[in-house]
């Protein structure tokens, strides 16, 4: 089971409060944990990721065990407190703007 | 009894006012999408509790919102925008080369007969509609492909398709504008398009006449003169009464001819209203003062109407999607400004009160009269 932890803006347009509980067929990555965050919730698609590029955007950043996962390739399995449960897998809207 | 439900959209989010048809007192409820930029709402002809909404940010970037309830509630719906074919380039600030990219949705415009079928202008300039509510989104490439394509450049808020006119008279027959690119026009229901430019002077671009390349900020059309437009352009209010084959100037009197908005009276088709603004780099109203200005006359003859509004130390600008007419007797005008406050004329301009004073920025108004 992975938790997800989303920003603000995106638990109120899919209606989500709190953390979102995954269940991964496979190993627990960047990609197949957003691919199954945007099948549970079809709202987020072009959210995180450019839909047609699927590029992680500009501004979202993933961060978890407090390491910046975002440049990290997106196949890449994700640490075992995030695969495991322990830890959530964090989505950031980055700090900019106003 | 009739009401009027005006469609605001802010920087930070969508407020929906409503008042009976003395427009008088107002309810405001919202902000819907709260902190998101609403670039545009707007509600079918055919089925006015039918609004779709553009929802972007620069973190998490577009949305397409839908209600069914007239505002009550929303679903997002489909917003995947995707150019047809290879993108190609059009012209960057500096003149090079540089890709399509979409960025966002700054107008949709619903059809007149099906509240199912609505149309999109986006940024990087491209129109896009949709046949199933705003579930899947087709380009209409025709126009981003007709030939100039690559010799538009962005106006200094972006290459952006703002404007879209949909002829009641002509269902084949719609009309568009980017900046900075100039007007267009289909008359095979946006298969094929035509630049509509003719009598436009920029002095801005190398070739003041040039075919396209005018930053035509927005264009205006009473539904019972479909071939007559009026236009604001960067500098130059201008009009049209042969569907944009031919344009001139109506500037008059007018104070300065910079400016963003234009409309046109619900009623009378010759009446015409803008909010001139001092100039393209100090973007608020001359003097200080924010003054609507009114033609009679299709243009030339312009009057200030100012009662009700701020005659001294105003600064706010009026963006070219933020104003709008009700269909009631009398006309009702509205609009709203980048300081946020949204006022109302139920005279058809000769008196104005604010709705609302503090809101976010306001980016567009829309107006439907319910009977």
């Amino acid at each position: 089971m992975i938790r997800v932890v989303l920003p603000a803006h995106l638990r109120t347009l899919a209606k989500i409060s709190g953390e979102v509980k995954l269940e991964i067929d496979g190993p627990a990555t960047q990609n197949s944990v957003l691919d199954q965050l945007e099948a549970l919730y079809p709202m987020l698609r072009g959210t995180l990721r450019d839909q047609v590029t699927g590029q992680r955007r500009p501004f979202v950043r993933f961060f978890a065990c407090e390491q910046d996962l975002s440049h990290d390739l997106p196949d890449t399995p994700l640490p075992d407190p995030v695969a495991n449960g322990t830890e959530p897998f964090l989505i950031v809207g980055a700090i900019a703007g106003g | 009894m009739s009401d009027v439900r005006l469609l605001v959209g802010t920087r930070k989010g969508a407020f929906i006012l409503t008042s009976d048809a003395k427009r008088q007192r107002w309810d405001v409820n919202g902000p819907h999408f709260a902190g998101w930029e609403i670039y545009h709402v707007k509600g079918s002809p055919a089925d006015p509790n039918r609004l779709y909404a553009s929802q972007s940010s620069g973190w998490h970037g577009q949305v397409i919102q839908r209600s069914n309830d007239g505002g009550k509630t929303w679903e997002p719906v489909g917003n995947k925008f995707v150019y047809d074919g290879v993108p190609g380039t059009h012209q960057w600030y500096d003149g090079t080369a540089h890709p399509w990219e979409f960025k966002r949705v700054w107008h949709l415009e619903p059809s007149l007969t099906d509240p199912d079928t609505v149309y999109a202008g986006v940024e990087d300039a491209a129109l896009f509609r949709s046949s199933d509510g705003g579930k899947t989104w087709g380009e209409l490439s025709g126009l981003r492909k007709h030939g100039s394509g690559p010799r538009w450049q962005p106006g200094a808020g972006g290459l952006c398709l703002h404007t879209i006119i949909l002829d009641p008279s002509d269902p084949q027959r719609i009309y568009i504008a980017i900046s900075a690119a100039g007007a267009f026009r289909s008359d095979d229901a946006g298969e094929t398009w035509q630049p509509i430019n003719k009598g436009l002077h920029s002095q801005y671009i190398p070739e003041p006449t040039a075919e396209v390349g005018h930053c035509v900020h927005h264009i205006a059309m009473n539904p019972s003169r479909p071939g007559v437009l009026f236009m604001q352009k960067h500098w130059d209010v201008m009009r049209s009464d042969d569907a944009g084959d031919s344009w001139r100037e109506i500037s008059g009197n007018l104070p300065t001819d910079f400016g963003f908005v234009i409309d046109i009276h619900a009623h009378d088709p010759e009446t015409v209203y803008v909010v001139p603004i001092k100039s393209d780099s100090e973007h608020y109203p001359p003097d200080g003062k924010l003054r609507v200005y009114r033609s009679r006359t299709g243009g030339n003859e312009w009057e200030p109407l100012t009662e009700g509004l701020p005659q001294n130390d105003c600064y706010v600008n009026v963006l070219r999607d933020a104003m709008a007419v009700d269909s009631l007797d009398s006309c009702g005008i509205y609009f709203g400004t980048t300081g946020g406050q949204v006022y109302a004329s139920p005279d058809a301009g000769d008196t104005w009160a604010p709705i609302v004073r503090d809101l976010p920025a306001v980016l567009s108004v829309e107006a439907q009269t319910l009977t």
